[in-house]
This record gives structure tokens, sequence and C-alpha cells, in this order.
């Protein structure tokens, strides 16, 4: 169940293009999983910015000195997010965690590939660890624009048995896009699940080489959203259900961590006619 | 000084002023995590119809200056599976319930009013005929004062003479008072004022319009005078009529603005998605308000700014 949360801006750091930031506040970190985000009032409540922002969470740590705390990375790319860059360490910030479903975790010790783009990498060793603790082999690509929008890239070198970076400019590990390097790591890793974290090209990607090679994928989206808790309706996406029926399904509450093969890319910004309740011809 | 937070709705008695607005609070479920749903005046559920209904596609929201449009398109599972799930789950929980409804036609507000009515839990409806996501502009029927009345005259028609219907009304239009009076002559006990206004944003880089509907519903604090002057307009051409505000309230300052201007309750909307515990809060503040200005209650204040005019 999610906390509405008071917390204290303790850290704001500047890593690459990004801030790494770090929230206290009481039950900020309880029951918080890989996968799982939070999201954050933008200004107090007189603030112009009507809708929260969700981030994925990097790291939760219960019962700290400081009380337990919670850390994200935000790249500040809009007026939410540049207000949230910009915020002093000692600010109150009104957080909501943990939110949605996190990433399924395997029942047994397999071989598993981490994918991550930009800032998608923040959850990324998080679950490295939890994987790692389960006893599976994990392995990790990181991909970016550039070197600079890379992020926690000697964490994952550190707990990585196969590690790859690819830059789409060549500035950092091999010059091209994750999905070049994914089919050698699936091979050489004897991968049985691929996590994927990023922007949504890059996790249709990942989960077109998942199914080519009968490997489940588990893939956390990114959908513009307004509440974070499931009453707005917003951030759906179409969806094939257990039942085979392709619903419109909210990526906060039952996201936003899907199967890469329930996810209806080719008709992502569409509603699909065969989707539950379709408009009829002339729309709603 | 304790003050009387009750709120008379016509026949419906509240608690509290303070609702949830359709559409911005589910079924309740998800905020009752925040707050004890049962300790506002009420629920009003988002709108349902009588088949499940997929919305519309993606982009479904975009943020503007102090307010947002939202593209949704009565995204909903249709009227069965809300009597199951939602309505089952409303009951048990005991908190008071207003049902908005909407359709295509007038006869499909009379079908899901069929399905309805009777049912113990449901305090009134909220009859949804200004919802400004639907593909046919001519479906807005509270913008045709002889459409608004068909609509609200069928669903009185199913749920016979006593049950408390209010009629959300848009804003949208040259006189919402005119809109007002044909609905009430309907057979509306009373008016939901006011829903969102039609709106449009364009994307900066490639100048096309952001949401996938293309038009949206503008709400959020930005539409808030818009909607204190429709509720003060037509608590002035119709002095008996329950009316529930509601337009961009995120204070108690603000829930006191609608009450002074003849608002008898009002809804919580577009603050919920900043702050899920916005309408237990608002109550609170509400409270201190009339408190500080040494009212009583509730009943004191409401279309105070009348007086004396």
């Amino acid at each position: 169940m999610p906390n509405q949360v008071k917390a204290r801006l303790q850290s704001n750091r500047k890593v690459g293009e990004y801030h790494h930031l770090v929230l206290a506040g009481e039950k900020i970190a309880d029951g918080v999983k890989p996968g799982h985000f939070v999201s954050i009032a933008i200004g107090d409540t007189n603030s112009p910015m009507v809708t929260r922002r969700a981030f994925s969470i990097h790291r939760a740590t219960p019962m700290t000195a400081h009380g337990s705390t919670l850390e994200i990375v935000v790249h500040p790319h809009g007026t939410g997010t540049d207000w949230l860059a910009a915020q002093e360490v000692g600010t109150t910030i009104d957080v909501i965690s943990p939110l949605g479903k996190p990433f399924a975790l395997p029942k047994n010790p397999v071989s598993c590939l981490l994918v991550a783009g930009g800032y998608g990498s923040a959850p990324m060793t998080f679950l490295a660890e939890e994987l790692t603790a389960r006893g599976c082999q994990v392995d990790m690509v990181f991909g970016a624009g550039t070197e600079s929008k890379l992020f926690d890239v000697l964490a994952a070198k550190r707990i990585a048995r196969f590690f790859e970076v690819t830059t789409d400019d060549g500035s950092s590990g091999v010059k091209g896009r994750v999905s070049d390097v994914i089919p050698n790591m699936f091979l050489n890793g004897h991968t049985a699940v691929v996590y994927a974290c990023g922007p949504m090209p890059m996790l249709e990607s990942v989960a077109a080489l998942a199914k080519q090679r009968n490997i489940v994928s588990q893939v956390a989206v990114e959908e513009s959203m307004a509440c974070g808790i499931g009453v707005c309706m917003t951030c759906v996406l179409p969806i094939v259900g257990d039942d085979g029926i392709t619903r419109m399904t909210r990526s906060c509450v039952d996201g936003p961590v899907f199967r890469g093969d329930r996810v209806r890319w080719d008709d992502l910004g569409t509603v699909p006619d065969d989707c539950l309740g379709a408009p009829k011809v002339g729309g709603h | 000084m304790a003050v009387d937070l009750h709120s008379k709705l016509g026949s419906i008695s509240l608690k509290s002023p303070i609702l949830t607005a359709s559409g911005t609070a589910a079924s309740g479920k998800e905020l009752d995590q925040f707050f004890d749903i049962t300790q506002i005046g009420g629920i009003v559920t988002k709108s349902i119809m009588l088949n499940p209904r997929s919305g519309r596609a993606t982009p479904r929201m975009v943020e503007t200056p102090s307010g947002m449009l939202n593209s949704i398109g009565l995204q909903g599972p249709g009227v069965d599976q809300f009597i199951e799930n939602d309505l089952r789950w409303l009951a048990e929980r005991g908190a008071t319930t207003i049902v908005s409804i909407a359709g295509n036609d007038a006869r499909e507000f009379w079908q899901v009013a069929q399905k309805l009515r009777g049912h113990p839990a449901i305090a009134g409806f909220e009859v949804n005929i200004s919802c400004p996501n639907v593909a046919n502009r001519g479906l807005v029927f509270a913008c045709h004062p002889a459409s608004a009345a068909e609509v609200v005259a069928e669903v009185r028609s199913a749920v016979g003479a006593d049950f408390p219907l209010f009629a959300k009304l848009s804003p949208d239009v040259t006189s919402i008072s005119e809109i007002a009076y044909s609905v009430v002559d309907a057979g509306a006990n009373g008016v939901s004022l006011i829903n969102t206004l039609l709106g449009m944003a364009l994307d900066h880089r490639t100048l096309k319009p952001i949401l996938g509907g293309r038009t949206g519903g503008l709400s959020g604090p930005a539409i808030r005078p818009v909607a204190i002057r429709a509720v003060y307009q037509v608590r002035a051409a119709l002095p008996d009529v329950p009316i529930i505000g509601m337009g961009g309230i995120r204070s108690g300052i603000d829930a006191l603005e609608f009450l002074a201007a003849g608002a008898n309750a009002i809804s919580v909307g577009t603050a919920i998605f900043s702050d899920p515990s916005a309408p237990m809060r608002i109550q609170r503040e509400l409270e201190s308000e009339i408190a500080a200005r040494n009212f009583r209650s509730v009943a004191e204040v409401v279309s105070i700014a009348h007086l004396g005019v």
C-alpha cells in the first residue's frame, strides 16, 4: 500500500545530464521492490503544475540514521523535472511510494539480462542485487545517446557478470544501440529472462529479440500520467490479458512492468479495433 | 468552535459538503488508501455507460498553466461490471455514493438508469450530459436546452418521481442558466456546475495537437473563475435548486468561495491528482475557514454572496 510522505531532500547531486536525489522520510522505503515507482508533487498546493511526476526507484534503504531513504534519478527536461532538479537540500517534497507492480522475479536461479536506455538504468542495480541474492546470474547492457546520458555504469560493472555499454555517438562503449549487442549477450549468457527499462522503441526491440528466442521479457514502460494511483486513466496502453483480450490498461497500477509479449507495440498510441470497448465508426 | 458541516443536497443529507468530482476518483477505492472515504460528504463515481468502453487513444493528458487537458473518452467497464465490482465495494464500505451516468443517446441513459435503479448503495445520480470528449460534438447534450431536457426526462422516467437527479452542465454555452432551467423543468432536482471546458494544446515541436483526441477538457484552478461565475448565475436564476459546485477547488478557501456563490456541496477533482488526500484536507481547511469568519455551519455560508446584492 502506498504512503504519502512529506520527505526531506537529503541530497541533490548532478550526475552527467541527470540529478541523483536522496529523499528521507518515515515509511518512504517501506515495501519497495525493484520496478516500483514514486510520484512527486511539483511545488506546493498553490503550484501552477497540477499533475505529479513519476520516477522509478533507484534504491530504497529502510532505517538509516536519517530515517528511511529513497533514491531517484531525475532528467531535467520540462517544467516539472526542472523544478525538482533545482530543489535545495532540506526542501520538503511530497512523495507517494511505492507505486505500481514491481518486476516479477524468477523462482529458479536462472540467467538474467538487464537492459537499460538512458536513465532507465536507475532501477537496474537494485534489481541486479535482488536477482543475485536469489542465485541468478546477472548480465547487463546500458545504452544512451552519449556518455553523459549513461547512469550508474560503475555499479553495474561491479555486479554484472557480462556488462556492455552502447552509445549512439560512440563516446562510450560500442557505437550503436543496445539491440546491436543483445543477441550476443543472449547467446553468451544463456539468458532465460530479460528485464528492460527505457524508451518505448528500445523496449519494443528488446521484447522482439526476446520473443525470437523464447526468452521471457519484463519491460517497465514510461507513459505520462497525472495521478500515478489509478484514478485518472491517462497512462493506458493496449495490453493483452491472460484471457487473450486486449484492454486499455493503466500502466500506473497494472504496470509499469508488463510482460513484453503482452504489449501491443504496433498499436501504441491507438485503440486497436479488437480492444475491449473499442469505438465503432466515428470514434468516441 | 466546532462547525456544523452537514449539508443538504435536496433530499440527500451529507455529513459534509465535500464530494469527489466524477472522473477523478474512480469509485473511491484507490483514494481510500490515503484517507477514509466515509469521512467526507461522498463519492461521485466516474461516469458509467451501458457497455465496456475503451476510451480514446493516448496521449490523453497534457498539463497546462494551473490546469490540465484530458481526453480520456469515458473509459469504463460497463454498468454490469460496475454494479458487480464498484457498487458492491462502495456498499460494503458504507460511503455515500452518487453515481454518474452517461450515454451516447437518451435511450442509453435510460437503460443505464434502469439497471441501477433501486440499488440501495446509490444516494442519487449525476447525469453527465456534458462530457466534451466525444467525437460528435452534437452529442454534448448540455449544449442544447432541448437535448439536455430530453436526456433528463428519460432518466427521470426510469427512476420514478422522487429519486435525486443532478444534471451536470457544460460551461461552453451562451447561457448556462437557460440550460439549468430546461433540465430542472425536465425533472432534475439539481445541477452540477461545471464540467470541463473544451480546449486544445499544440506540441511545440510538431505544431500539431498533443492529445490523441485532439481536443480535451480543461480542468484545474485555471477554470475556477468560470465555475464560480456559473454557480453564481444559476443560483441567482434558480434560488432554490440544489447545486453541486466544482472547478479547480484545491483548498478550503476555494470550497468556501463556491458555497458563498451558491453551491450546496462541492466536488474536488483535479486537485486529487496532485494530492490524493485533497478531499479530506480541503474538508479540514473549510472547517477552519468557516470558523475563522465566526460562522457555525455550512448552511449559514451557502449563497451568502447574493445577500444584499
